[in-house]
């Protein structure tokens, strides 16, 4: 079994009408047995950018660690906090560096940018981006993911239908997983605020 | 380092509190050939006398003025060698922040960065201050923004500057002439009209360098077919 997958974990981002929607389940699992049903994969960054770390949580952590630290650096050095673009290229610098020791984590990153334009990626453990225009997927649950996105994504969606379409999502592939599930945990960010919800599933 | 009998930094303070080497430095800059620059509504302009110690010399072979990156430029008073130093220094440093960010790098980064090397000349056994002074010009998502920096590390933001001979004669005739509402053209002009207030001789394209960035974020410097273009219409 993979290291990926020791934890379980299941990870999507996506974009609506000048707002973005990140969710994430909420199990921390060692193999079959679960551990914790209130993990947290998403982070906030700043106000504007979330960064969701599936894989091994361990490493998400101190992963997660070292970017706020960098983050910080940058807003102090800089006076202003990263664009989504740049912060996606400052991750993948950091997962190379680590090339041939990697953290044992896939990234999704979603952020609003100037004028308040989307941005969600998602990159390997050694930090190649992939830039999408609709969603992106990541973790255990990724490949019941992709068919549920594929099949209830519609572009332009406004912020209520947004979290409707990236929950029911969420839900339905997590139900088809064994590593991830037990709820989830959803943020969708507009120009104006952040909503963040927590799902009830099967929790079983 | 280390092992020499001047590993230890030779700037050190006098009595009085002065850092007599950082003045020195800054002797070499007042007796370099003027610089100057004027940022305008639209861009900004850099220029500088190239005066040649012999007519000999093959003034094409010379470049006072530099890109350091596709929209920042740079120009010295003082000394060419030390200058030669530092475009590498903040090169490499712009390309190694595009490097980490896949964006280029602003200008107060940069400037930043390069002052940064500068003050550590300022500190370190073994070496001696730059004997320059840097205007740097460029464009970014905060506008046009004009620079310098001197020897000692600190740096300042100004909206039009001179340094080198005749500092003072022409930064009065900048604070005359300067206005907010400048185009890049005007202030072209005075900048040319500064840099003939001080000069001794004939000014022409081959001994004059300008350099300027617009609105389309690109640094360039003139030819000097288009800088005596410019001088014509000055006169």
């Amino acid at each position: 079994m993979s290291i990926f997958e020791y934890n379980g974990s299941a990870l999507v981002a996506m974009v609506g009408k000048n707002c973005f929607a990140i969710a994430s389940d909420r199990r921390l699992g060692v193999q079959l047995q679960t551990i914790a049903t209130d993990f947290q994969r998403i982070y906030k960054v700043h106000d504007k950018l979330f960064i969701g770390l599936s894989g091994l949580g361990t490493d998400a952590q101190t992963l997660y660690q070292r970017l706020v630290f960098r983050h910080k650096l940058y807003q102090l050095r800089e006076e202003r906090d990263m664009k989504p673009e740049t912060f996606a290229s400052l991750v993948s610098a950091i997962l190379y560096e680590k090339r041939f020791g990697p953290y044992f984590c896939q990234p999704v990153i979603a952020g609003l940018g100037d004028e308040s334009k989307p941005f969600i990626c998602t990159m390997d453990s050694i930090g190649a981006k992939e830039l999408a225009k609709d969603f992106v997927v990541a973790g255990t649950a990724s490949e019941s993911l992709y068919g549920a996105c594929e099949a209830m994504f519609k572009p332009d969606m406004e912020p209520e239908e947004l979290f409707e379409t990236i929950s029911q999502a969420l839900l339905s592939s997590v139900d088809r997983d064994c590593l991830s599930g037990w709820g989830g945990h959803v943020y969708v960010v507009t120009p104006t605020e952040v909503t963040e919800r927590i799902l009830k599933g099967r929790m079983d | 380092m280390g092992d020499s009998q001047y590993s230890f930094s030779l700037t050190t303070f006098s009595p009085s509190g002065k850092l007599v080497q950082i003045e020195h430095a800054l002797t070499a800059v007042g007796s370099g050939q003027t610089s100057l620059g004027i940022k305008a509504a639209n861009g900004v302009v850099i220029a500088t006398e190239k005066k040649l110690p012999s007519i000999l010399v093959d003034e094409a072979s010379l470049q006072k003025i530099q890109t350091l990156t596709p929209n920042i430029g740079v120009v010295y008073s003082g000394m060419g060698p030390d200058f030669r130093v530092l475009v590498r220094k903040s090169r490499k440093q712009a390309e190694q922040y595009h490097r980490l960010y896949k964006e280029p790098i602003p200008v107060t980064q940069l400037v930043r960065e390069t002052a940064t090397v500068m003050q550590e000349f300022t500190q370190s056994g073994g070496v001696r201050p730059f004997g320059v002074s840097l205007l740097v010009a460029g464009f970014d998502d905060k506008g046009p923004q004009l620079y310098q920096v001197d020897p000692s590390g600190s740096y300042f933001s100004w909206k039009a500057s001179a340094m080198g001979k005749n500092v003072s004669n022409a930064k009065t005739f900048l604070e005359k002439r300067y206005t907010e509402d400048m185009e890049l053209d005007d202030a072209v002009h005075t900048a040319i009209l500064t840099l003939k207030e001080g000069f001794e001789g004939q000014i022409s394209g081959k001994n004059i360098e300008i350099g300027i960035i617009g609105a389309d974020k690109t640094f360039r410097v003139l030819t000097p077919a288009e800088v005596e273009d410019y001088l014509q219409e000055v006169e």
